[in-house]
């Protein structure tokens, strides 16, 4: 195996489970390699992690205390080239994702992303075409960069070692980072380390037995099954679009919520869908859920087909209510 | 203010085809490749309605859309494409589908909009799509950006205001369903939507005949662009994920509801 580079970031000055499993899998692949950290706090972060590396560098101070492109590629451009390695381990954070791929161009590297697997043969595997087809492969070309998807390697245990080397970079860019928002409460927002994934479909909106309309009770519904349950909540593309078609809709979803196509993929043990027609553009964002349930009316519904372990054929209304007794 | 905003955006497969891998070491591809319906990445497809809002708000505002696609397909989703809003179009003649490299793609794009002979980098916004629906690598825009010399970049945007000094309020999409907010102090600048916060805008066919005036002759002076190959894959496959799905039917709702309770808890 040749030598490979960890590439990690911190947050709130730790680092992340994503930045532990691509050390994991640094470890797995043997051979040697060399650990980077760069963000808030990296040249602790660096130390209680680097047991095991050849050599090891940090990239701090309050411009890369941020995610922001201009700093984090002149930082990540730094390290890799400080390390020399041919092959690039990072976890596919947003932070990384943004910036890896102009660094890639700067250093003239080949980059896959969403990599879920690495042999140490040098065999790659990734998901294409949303998560419908899966390759392997393998390159010729170095510096080489693999972005590790989250949630995909087991995480290794911090083991400290020698203190970074700490690299002096300066950057100039246009941009500042103001803040964060989080557009919708905290208990209604997608929660990645949620055990289960709830799926409100646009079925919800539609007129039911009665041939009204009751949008106020559905999201009374579903608000409530995701505090008792404290799940993940998606929805369906069709669910969100309503909103621009000027339809009934539940207020508290949004586009971040969206599980599909274009939407998220999140990885969760279950998933529990409801009024959701199981569409081949939705289900490919399930591809990560374990075990999948859905209630829907309709007995030929998507999910039928292969795409859930169980499907209740019945009035996700009624169903609802009888569980929230039970939870 | 006005803008140059450049849309890059590829074709992928209509999301309700059936897609099946051939299977190829240098050149895997979908069957019936050819044959598939296609429709304008979706993501990309967002970048230009974005784009299309923002010319309304800027007059003088130029959209252009730079496509790397086969020809003959190309033309096709234009014409629906092109009902959607006013916008020019530069395209490469090429390979759309999904195995194909990142980097090569990029170095396609940022060739045919570095040869734009009217190009103001000062004004200019790129725009795209986060990822595609084929490769779905997340790549190609910051590596065409870093090909222009564009080092103001921001991925998975959901939403771009300008402030009245000019300066660009940007969220951009993060872990645990947060939004990100920067402030960048103008062009020029790399976006690669995520949805945005737009519908699709309705055909309006006065506009597609306008643009197909332009569009037609762009398509039939798309310059041919072969991609080197980078990548040796090893297989391609379907996975092997179709269940067995037990139908529960006829059963009253509190029954259910205790199985569901009981699968939730374990």
């Amino acid at each position: 195996m040749e030598k490979i580079l960890v590439l990690l970031h911190t947050e709130d000055g730790q680092l992340p489970p994503s930045a532990l499993e691509t050390l994991g899998l640094a470890r797995e692949l043997g051979g040697g390699f060399d650990l980077a950290v760069l963000g808030a706090g990296a040249a602790a972060a660096a130390q209680h992690a680097s047991g095991g590396a050849a050599k090891c560098f940090a990239v701090e101070g309050e411009p890369f205390a941020v995610s922001r492109y201009a700093t984090d590629a002149a930082a990540c451009e730094a390290l890799i080239r400080a390390s020399g390695a041919p092959l690039i381990l990072a976890p596919d954070t947003m932070r990384f994702h943004r910036a890896l791929p102009g660094v890639a161009e700067r250093l003239g590297a080949a980059i896959d992303t969403h990599v879920v697997s690495v042999s140490p043969g040098g065999e790659v595997q990734r998901w294409y075409y949303r998560q419908r087809i899966e390759a392997a492969l393998r390159r010729g070309q170095r510096p080489w960069i693999l972005l590790v998807e989250p949630g995909s390697q087991t995480p290794a245990a911090l083991q400290a070692g020698s203190a970074p080397e700490l690299l002096n970079v300066s950057c100039n860019t246009r941009t500042t980072v103001e803040g964060f928002s989080t557009p919708i409460a905290g208990e209604q927002t997608i929660r990645p380390d949620a055990p289960l994934l709830f799926v409100a479909g646009a079925g919800w909106t539609k007129k039911q037995k009665d041939g009204a309309v009751h949008v106020d009770e559905a999201a009374e519904l579903i608000l409530d099954f995701v505090r008792r349950t404290q799940c993940s909540l998606g929805s369906s593309k069709s669910l969100v679009d309503l909103s621009g078609e000027g339809e009934a809709v539940l207020p508290f979803l949004t586009h971040l919520h969206q599980v599909g196509q274009t939407g998220s993929s999140p990885r969760h043990r279950k998933g529990l869908a409801t009024c959701c027609h199981g569409e081949e553009p939705h289900v490919v964002g399930w591809r990560f859920i374990q075990e999948r349930r859905a209630v829907n009316l309709d007995p030929n519904c998507g999910w039928v087909r292969g795409k859930a372990d169980v499907v209740y054929v019945a009035d996700a209304f009624e169903v609802m209510r009888e569980l929230l007794k039970l939870l | 203010m006005p803008y140059q905003i450049i849309v890059c955006g590829g074709l992928a497969p209509d999301p309700l085809q059936t897609l099946e891998p051939v299977f190829d070491p240098a050149k895997p591809s979908l069957k019936n490749e050819l044959m598939l319906p296609a429709v304008f990445d979706p993501w990309a497809a967002h970048a230009l309605y974005e784009a299309g809002r923002l010319a309304k708000e800027h007059p003088g505002t130029l959209v252009r859309v730079v496509s790397l696609a086969p020809k003959a397909k190309l033309q096709q989703v234009m014409m629906t494409v092109a009902q959607k809003l006013p916008f020019e179009l530069a395209a490469l003649d090429g390979p759309g589908g999904g195995f194909t490299d990142s980097g090569a793609v990029a170095a396609a794009l940022a060739a045919a909009i570095a040869a734009m002979p009217d190009l103001d980098r000062s004004r200019l916004l790129l725009f795209g799509g986060w990822e595609s629906a084929t490769r779905g690598a997340g790549a190609v825009m910051q590596r065409v950006a870093e090909r222009l010399g564009i080092t103001e970049q921001f991925l998975a945007v959901d939403e771009l205001s300008v402030e009245a000094d000019g300066a660009l309020r940007i969220k951009e999409r993060i872990e645990g369903g947060r939004h990100q907010i920067s402030r960048c102090s103008g062009p020029p600048a790399m976006l690669a939507w995520a949805t945005g916060s737009l519908p699709e805008p309705p055909n309006h066919p006065q506009t597609g005949m306008a643009n197909m005036r332009v569009i037609m002759p762009a398509l039939q002076k798309a310059r041919p662009v072969a991609l080197e190959p980078g990548i040796e894959y090893l297989r391609t496959a379907l996975p092997a994920a179709v269940r067995q799905t037990r139908v529960v039917k006829d059963v009253p709702a509190a029954e259910i509801a205790r199985e569901i309770a009981e699968w939730i808890r374990q």
